[in-house]
């Protein structure tokens, strides 16, 4: 396929998307089911290619996403939230000190910024361990920033463990496709780049990748800090989602979730992580609902459907999931039309050769 | 043989707790010459060659790369009481430089266990090799400010795939692809970083008489063509004999012989160290 075409369809299609996703806010009601599934899984299948950027690209495990998401809603919260309403959010610190917000826009690259901060201070020491021992390192870092950002000290920044609410946020499903979409696609065009190229060498073998002159720790960091700038973004667009910030919910058990998003899509696939997190939030949150609901078919009441239910089903999906598919739904592949165009082209390539045999 | 010196090893004395791997080693390589590393297995010789790349830092001794200290260290700390080595006080400075720095300064190394990004295009593989002499940062690499630089970086791939016949491979995974040219395309990719000294270390293991043959004529090639001084560790006599000027043998860490290589199938010692000696030949 030509290259101008290819890019035409791609971005006709991102168009279409977008249509598809403004008529139906026009269609259904703004509570459906659909567009929390839709909301959720745009923010998280940013988080998901932020982390798989570090986990299947360049070969970190590290599990401190949680942190990183905590900092990037913190710093969104706390510059955001109107002046006339920080004496209401702030009630048991005096208002708090920051008294200025700034535009959302600005606020959300603020987020990214604190996130990517924290992370290259914390990648300093932390990015000389490997596999498991940094997967722990970075797992007790984000449980410490959890723990901090609820210290009553800082309750005149963070507002201890209270709630930051009354910031901005968003109704429209666009919004949170928007600002995914373009976080996703710079992160995509950094892996094909040449520090993406670079990041693979060092996942595929770190010695040779050094030999070849690629300074490792400097890469690392890079790799770090950028998944982190990420990571704080979607943050931000969880908590704008969330309409209240709380640091307890940052738990490691979000960790948890985003990468199994990312391990189901494949590690080292963009588009595995997307389709994943939209098909895991779907699933959890919307299909399989009725299993917690106790349900009666006339008089019969159908056994083991009852709260709680759900989550044993949705563990059994995942590991079948996991069983079938070894390396992930998309493996370390990305979705691509071109196949799709080959099968087309066979398909009118035969159809033709029907017709001029018939002719004879 | 011009008398510019490419490569001075000095006093280099490599110690892994109580065992001296490499031992008070002096090698020099002139430019344009090709010279190899030979000794029985466990010798030393791929020990010699991480010192020379950065992989481990010498536990005392230099290595001067074109007159210029690049490697140099003493025994310090738990060493000092340890060190067993001779030479000790020679040295005072330390530089412990990473192996990505010393491949910077124009020497590249392929390994003797093939080590290529294995999931990676053989396009990609030499394209790696590339990131190191660009003037990109992460900006301009993401938002393709340096397209212009991507695109020479790209045909100059290109170009160097060609040359070694590896073009229509290109898009192959680099682990597919037959052991002979995955030796060959771990050269091509060191020879991608422009380097002036190439450090080969055992690039003849596992192949035949025939694909050995073909190998040495393949040095000599990208020799001449890229103008490069060449460093070998290999077992392979014949090729070993065949296409080196210079050989330095080196056994139980120590450098036993050097000398041409009519010199070195002579050298008595070099024969003891290859077949062994009986108990009571010192008799």
């Amino acid at each position: 396929m030509d290259k101008k075409i290819k890019i035409i369809i791609y971005a006709a299609l991102l168009v279409a998307l977008f249509a598809l996703l403004f008529i139906l806010e026009q269609i259904l009601p703004s509570y459906s089911m659909l567009f929390t599934v839709l909301k959720k899984g745009a923010i998280y299948a940013l988080v998901a290619v932020s982390m798989n950027l570090l986990n299947g690209f360049t070969g970190l495990f590290s599990l401190g996403q949680a942190g990183f998401m905590l900092i990037g809603a913190y710093t969104y919260g706390i510059f955001t939230i109107p002046t006339e309403a920080r004496s209401a959010v702030y009630q048991y610190f005096d208002g708090g000190i920051i008294n200025f917000t700034v535009p959302v826009v600005v606020a959300l690259v603020m987020a990214g910024v604190a996130a990517a901060i924290f992370a290259y201070i914390i990648g300093l020491p932390v990015l000389r361990l490997k596999s498991d021992y940094l997967a722990i390192a970075t797992l007790g870092f984000a449980e410490i920033i959890r723990a901090v950002f609820q210290w009553k000290t800082l309750g005149p920044v963070t507002n201890g463990s209270n709630l930051l609410r009354l910031y901005p946020t968003f109704k429209s499903v666009l919004f949170p496709f928007a600002v995914s979409g373009i976080c996703i696609a710079i992160i995509v065009l950094l892996i094909n780049s040449s520090y993406g190229r670079a990041f693979k060498a060092i996942r595929d073998d770190e010695i040779a990748a050094e030999a070849m002159g690629i300074n490792l720790a400097k890469h690392k960091r890079l790799a770090f800090t950028i998944s982190s700038f990420f990571a704080g973004v979607g943050g931000a667009l969880l908590a704008m989602y969330q309409t209240t910030i709380q640091a307890s919910a940052f738990k490691s058990a979000m960790t948890y979730e985003i990468l199994l998003i990312v391990v189901i899509g494949g590690l080292g696939s963009v588009t595995g992580s997307c389709i994943s997190s939209f098909l895991f939030i779907a699933a959890s949150e919307w299909w399989l609902r009725f299993l917690d609901e106790t349900t009666y078919i006339g008089s019969f009441k159908v056994p083991l459907l009852n709260p709680g239910f759900r989550k044993v089903v949705f563990s059994i999906i995942i590991m079948i999931v996991v069983l079938f598919y070894r390396r992930g739904i998309m493996g370390n592949k990305e979705f691509s039309l071109d196949p799709i165009a080959k099968q087309f082209k066979k398909r009118y390539r035969r159809r033709k050769e029907v017709v001029g045999s018939n002719e004879q | 043989m011009s008398s510019n010196i490419m490569l001075q090893v000095e006093n280099v004395t490599m110690q892994f707790g109580g065992v001296i791997a490499v031992d008070n080693l002096s090698i020099d390589v002139y430019e344009d010459e090709i010279v190899a590393l030979i000794g029985p297995n466990g010798a030393g010789k791929t020990t010699t060659f991480n010192c020379i790349t950065g992989v481990y830092e010498p536990t005392n001794g230099c290595i001067k790369y074109r007159g210029e200290v690049i490697v140099s260290n003493y025994p310090q700390g738990k060493m000092k009481k340890q060190y067993l080595g001779k030479n000790n006080g020679l040295y005072s400075k330390v530089i412990n430089p990473t192996p990505d720095q010393i491949t910077i300064l124009g020497i590249a190394r392929t390994f003797q266990n093939i080590r290529l990004f294995k999931n990676l295009s053989v396009f990609e593989n030499v394209l790696i090799a590339k990131h190191l002499r660009a003037k990109q940062n992460v900006f301009t690499a993401t938002f393709r400010l340096n397209y212009r630089e991507e695109r020479r970086m790209r045909e100059e791939c290109m170009a160097l795939l060609e040359e070694q016949s590896l073009l229509n491979l290109k898009d192959a995974p680099a682990g597919s692809l037959p052991y002979g040219l995955q030796r060959r395309l771990e050269i091509s990719r060191a020879l991608a970083t422009d380097p002036k000294l190439l450090l080969l270390d055992e690039p003849a293991a596992g192949m035949n008489p025939q694909e050995t043959q073909e190998l040495a004529e393949f040095i000599r090639q990208i020799k001449e063509k890229y103008k490069l001084t060449i460093l070998l560790i290999e077992h392979h006599m014949d090729l070993v004999m065949q296409i080196s000027e210079r050989i330095y043998v080196q056994d139980f860490g120590k450098l036993i012989a050097t000398g041409t290589p009519e010199e070195i199938q002579k050298n008595q010692r070099v024969i003891d160290a290859y077949l062994g000696v009986a108990e009571d030949a010192f008799a």
